[in-house]
């Protein structure tokens, strides 16, 4: 499974060049082409996951490297997904070099093969890890789509209008899209914690372990949570909504490997180095 | 020269609420006109009434009178006592008053420079002039080199385009902020002629429903018809700043319509949704530190400037041509206007020793019974060429340019040597 792998990489790699050369030359091709070699590293990395799941009957997410290789997946994914429904070509800056970026580094990290009993399975742990990975990737897009707003909004707001002026969409579509990420981002997580606590519960015979990860994940959903109520409740829209789903971003980022890093807990053998 | 007079306020003199008590609906200016032409002091006379100006152009035979007749007219039509906006009238009298006359037409007096609608306002005044039969030779042909003069600046120099890119450049910014531009409501305060030039701009753009806010209300009514709208009275903006999107103000009142203060509260009942300020008024009606809130967002006339062109030395290079051209026709006028002072000289000239020499002619002829038919056409023949040949070196030293310093005092001169005025 090597050559998908490293073909993947050197689609997404084309993809972001294609999106940044879009970002100065603004010739439609490009993004499309973009979108193009996007779904081609998605179709690779398919390819592989959809192998190792054939094969082993578990999703891979065993060790470091699986997970990360999950991760740009699971971006390149949504991605794709958002374009279906918003016109935001320009986020592609974003998304390609950011499955680029986490694939090369999945490249690099250890393949430690798992202890046979510790293996993932079952559909409850599938459905969990599916919808943590994809929950992620949403409030992953929706931190690249927060930072073109802040971008957009200082350029409109200093009334200085600079490079990025013509070529990000209006805030509008910013915003909307930045909530529905989140809407969706949220959704997917709720639904992997909750099937997490019902693996748990059929595993380890409890649903709440007060472990590092599911506290940490507890807190992030907690703090998405209040994101969207605000947003309803007192409209917490535009600069300050996009400043909080990049402050989410970084929580998040926390949750997925600082844990794992730094605590201890029973998620911590995912990550092996 | 000095028979043309201009008399007027505008933006810069006078506040909105004295323009607004000064502006003349058709009716009113039909029965100025009337008032003016059977005043003995004016000849001619034409009313020009816009948001941003109120305009008597006039030929006058007694200056001092006419002016005074001119105030009364003011006054008298819209009710106003003198003193309330005699403070903000100007008085430009002969090249003056063309030049000024020009400029307006040309839109290089509007509040926003280059706006078009001007041109047109200023046909509709003459139409109206016209109609009443208070314009004659002077104006006839003042108005047509108005009309021609404005035309050949928007066609020559870039400050036609200049209005139209501002309307425009607003219209992106909103797209910026908006995306879509269908059904976001839009809010007029105040009715000036960019203004306009705007919300039709936005109209193509299917915006939703247009609330026209000023302070008289008939004024607004008469907008909001026009453009399917919403009249609502000035004190009502503030409830209709939660339902809006975007804002356009052109008031032009001497201080903030809107201060920092007053978007707190509202900003809250909007739960944040973004609003759009697009303030084209001179002084600035909206309060620059609402900039400063979170989703909302000022652009007053000079960022919209700077958005249209960075560069602010190819736009004075329009400015100076412009002026140019005005300067220009200004001279192409006097020539003209010395030049019709001329013809009712040589004119009168001519009558004289023609009807001398037709006198003189008959009563010799009446003693020569036997002249024939033939012989007196002869004669009158031979009479006619000579007042032709006597009359020639004095009429061309009339009309040439070698006397342009002091025509009039040859002009003068010729009436006395001739006794014409007897």
């Amino acid at each position: 499974m090597q050559m998908p792998f490293i073909l993947a990489i050197l689609l997404y790699m084309l993809s972001a060049s294609s999106y940044f050369a879009y970002l100065f030359f603004q010739r439609d091709w490009l993004q499309r082409l973009g979108g193009w070699l996007l779904g081609g590293g998605f179709a690779c990395q398919s390819l592989i996951i959809g192998w190792s799941y054939y094969v082993t009957h578990h999703v891979p997410a065993n060790n470091l490297h699986e997970t990360l290789a999950l991760t740009a997946w699971t971006i390149a994914g949504a991605y794709l997904a958002l374009n279906l429904r918003f016109h935001l070509k320009v986020l592609g800056i974003y998304t390609a070099p950011l499955s680029t970026f986490v694939l090369l580094a999945a490249s690099q990290a250890p393949r430690t093969p798992m202890q046979p009993e510790n293996l993932l399975k079952g559909a409850w742990l599938t459905i969990h890890i599916v919808a943590t990975f994809s929950g992620n990737a949403a409030f992953m897009l929706a931190a690249g789509v927060g930072a073109l707003y802040l971008i957009q909004e200082r350029a409109i707001k200093t009334k200085s209008r600079g490079f990025f002026f013509k070529r990000l969409p209006s805030l509008d579509l910013l915003d909307t899209t930045g909530y529905a990420c989140i809407v969706s981002g949220f959704t997917m997580l709720t639904i992997g914690l909750v099937t997490g606590m019902v693996y748990a519960k059929i595993i380890w015979g409890r649903f709440w372990a007060w472990d590092a990860k599911e506290v940490w994940s507890a807190i992030t959903w907690i703090f998405y949570a209040v994101l969207l109520h605000e947003r309803l409740a007192v409209g917490w829209r535009g600069r300050r909504a996009a400043i909080m789903a990049m402050a989410g971003l970084a929580m998040l980022l926390f949750t997925f490997l600082g844990v794992n890093f730094l605590l201890e807990g029973h998620h911590g053998q995912f990550m092996q180095m | 020269m000095d028979k043309l007079l201009l008399m007027g306020l505008n933006h810069k003199t006078a506040p909105v609420d004295i323009r607004e008590c000064l502006a003349f609906t058709e009716a009113d200016a039909r029965m100025g006109l009337d008032r003016l032409a059977g005043d003995p002091a004016v000849e001619e006379a034409l009313i020009v009434s816009t948001c941003n100006r109120v305009e008597l152009l006039l030929v006058v035979a007694d200056a001092d009178r006419a002016v005074a007749s001119a105030k009364g007219v003011l006054g008298q039509i819209k009710q106003l006592p003198l003193t309330d906006f005699e403070p903000s009238l100007y008085v430009h009298r002969g090249q003056d008053a063309i030049r000024h006359l020009f400029r307006v037409a040309a839109s290089l007096d509007s509040m926003v420079v280059g706006e078009p609608q001007i041109l047109g306002q200023m046909k509709n005044a003459y139409r109206l002039a016209a109609e009443q039969k208070s314009t004659g030779v002077i104006l006839n042909r003042l108005l047509h080199r108005t009309f021609f003069t404005a035309k050949r600046i928007r066609t020559e120099t870039g400050i036609g385009d200049h209005a139209v890119s501002i309307s425009y450049a607003a219209i992106e910014l909103a797209r910026k902020i908006f995306g879509e531009l269908s059904a976001r409501q839009v809010l007029l305060i105040g009715a000036g002629e960019m203004a306009e030039l705007a919300v039709e701009h936005l109209i193509r753009q299917h915006t939703g429903r247009i609330f026209v806010a000023n302070r008289t209300l008939e004024r607004a009514v008469s907008l909001a018809t026009r453009y399917k709208g919403h009249a609502i009275c000035m004190e009502e903006v503030a409830d209709h700043l939660s339902r809006v999107d975007i804002i356009i103000s052109s008031t032009g009142a001497t201080g903030y319509v809107l201060s920092h203060g007053d978007m707190k509260g509202i900003m809250r009942r909007r739960r944040n949704r973004p609003l759009f300020f697009i303030d084209i008024a001179v002084p600035r009606d909206i309060d620059p530190l609402i900039n400063t809130i979170n989703n909302v967002y000022v652009y007053d006339i000079d960022d919209l400037n700077e958005v249209v062109d960075d560069n602010v030395q190819d736009r004075r290079r329009e400015a100076v041509k412009a002026e140019r051209i005005v300067d220009e026709a200004v001279i192409q006028f006097r020539q003209w206007y010395r030049g019709l002072g001329v013809v009712p000289v040589i004119k009168a000239l001519r009558a004289k020793l023609h009807a001398s020499a037709r006198a003189e002619l008959e009563k010799t002829v009446g003693q020569m019974p036997h002249f024939t038919e033939d012989d007196r056409r002869a004669m009158t023949r031979m009479m006619d060429a000579l007042v032709n040949k006597i009359l020639h070196a004095p009429t061309s030293y009339l009309k040439s340019d070698g006397c342009i310093g002091d025509r009039g005092l040859s002009l003068d001169i010729t009436r006395k040597l001739f006794r014409l005025d007897e």
